[in-house]
């Protein structure tokens, strides 16, 4: 039962997925790219900065990178939380 | 611990490795890469010496204190910056006029100058020392807890 | 009569990526492989946002000695960026649940691991 119900589930996911590749732009040519036009036209002059992907990350874009060194953080906090000596349970057992 | 022509190779390799991971670092406004990138390629050089050496050995030469206190202040190294600028809005870039960074490039290709970009530099400084820290620690904790050994309070 | 069919490469490998990441998770039982289909889900998805922003004969997006030309769209490969960190980050927390449950269980069975005992 469990078998049949994984291979339906596969297959309409899998149909579903190559059939919207086909509907998006085709390799090359975006649509729509008025946002990025403007980011690299004045990016010099407004953050002077050369490297346009580190001027998103960090001024046109910085509050993604605030949430992610929170994630990063959070994750070694977690990590070094649960790999640590039990010495009560080491006692007992 | 592997053998000693391995311990060699590695003890001359290690400063290269270090050496690059902070250029790409510091040079992250003028090259790809920035923050996450150079840290990255720090830490591969602590995994390297981890395989050769072994995790008994460097774990007297990391301190897991030293390693929370750098982590935590590069975080709030990265916050402050963000902060200093609330006058005009949050993540304002205060530094561009400033003879500190605050040179403006021409526009167009052309080589790059280091003393331009704002506070872009030091959140790329800052973000370095955070992923160094972290991401070390979690390896070593990996590898001590495997080991037969966990991490003492 | 068909024109060109509309399927190019770089979406369709990020598509069968996926396709073969959901075949691991819902046949496989052991954990370790379960967490290499999740691994290559982000590998997959990162695949796909960065091809969507390519521009043809584009350059780097980068001003230092570039030559001529456009530029290829920036803001996909920042979004990138931040989506692979928090793919170490998770992945490492699977990680260590994955060592804990080993330790207490003494099996990498999924099937073992799912009854809520003490």
């Amino acid at each position: 039962m469990r078998q049949v119900t994984g291979w339906i589930v596969l297959i309409v996911l899998v149909v579903f997925l190559i059939w919207s590749v086909m509907l998006i732009h085709p390799f090359g040519y975006p649509d729509v790219s008025d946002m990025d036009d403007y980011i690299i036209e004045n990016s010099q002059e407004e953050t002077g900065s050369n490297n346009v992907v580190a001027a998103v990350l960090f001024d046109y874009r910085g509050l993604d990178t605030l949430g992610e060194a929170t994630i990063l953080f959070t994750a070694v906090t977690g990590v070094l939380l649960l790999l640590r000596a039990s010495k009560r349970k080491e006692e007992t057992s | 611990m592997l053998t000693k022509i391995v311990r060699t190779v590695a003890n001359q390799l290690i400063l290269f490795i270090v050496i690059f991971g902070l250029y790409v670092i510091v040079h992250g406004h003028i090259t790809p890469g920035g923050g996450f990138q150079g840290g990255a390629v720090v830490v591969s050089g602590i995994v390297m010496l981890l395989v050769v050496f072994g995790s008994q050995d460097l774990k007297k030469s990391l301190r897991e204190r030293v390693l929370s206190i750098t982590e935590s202040s590069g975080a709030l190294m990265f916050i402050i910056l963000a902060f200093i600028g609330i006058g005009v809005v949050f993540f304002y870039n205060f530094l561009l006029g400033t003879p500190i960074f605050g040179r403006i490039p021409d526009f167009g290709s052309g080589p790059g100058d280091i003393w331009t970009g704002g506070v872009i530099p030091l959140m790329n400084i800052a973000v370095g020392i955070k992923v160094i820290a972290g991401l070390s620690a979690v390896v070593l904790a990996l590898a001590l807890f495997s080991g037969g050994e966990e991490v003492e309070e | 009569m068909m024109e060109h069919i509309p399927l190019d490469f770089p979406f369709l490998a990020a598509a069968l990526l996926v396709g073969i990441s959901f075949y691991i998770i819902i046949f496989k039982k052991n954990l370790i492989k379960l967490i290499m289909g999740i691994a290559m889900l982000a590998s997959g998805v990162n695949l796909f946002l960065v091809s969507l922003g390519y521009r043809a004969g584009g350059n780097a997006p980068i001003y230092t000695d570039v030559p001529e030309g456009t530029m290829v769209m920036s803001v996909p490969q920042a979004l990138t960026l931040t989506s692979i960190v928090i793919n170490v980050a998770v992945l490492a927390l699977m990680l260590t649940m994955v060592i804990r449950i080993y330790r207490h269980t003494g099996s990498l069975d999924s099937e073992k691991s799912r009854k809520l005992k003490g």
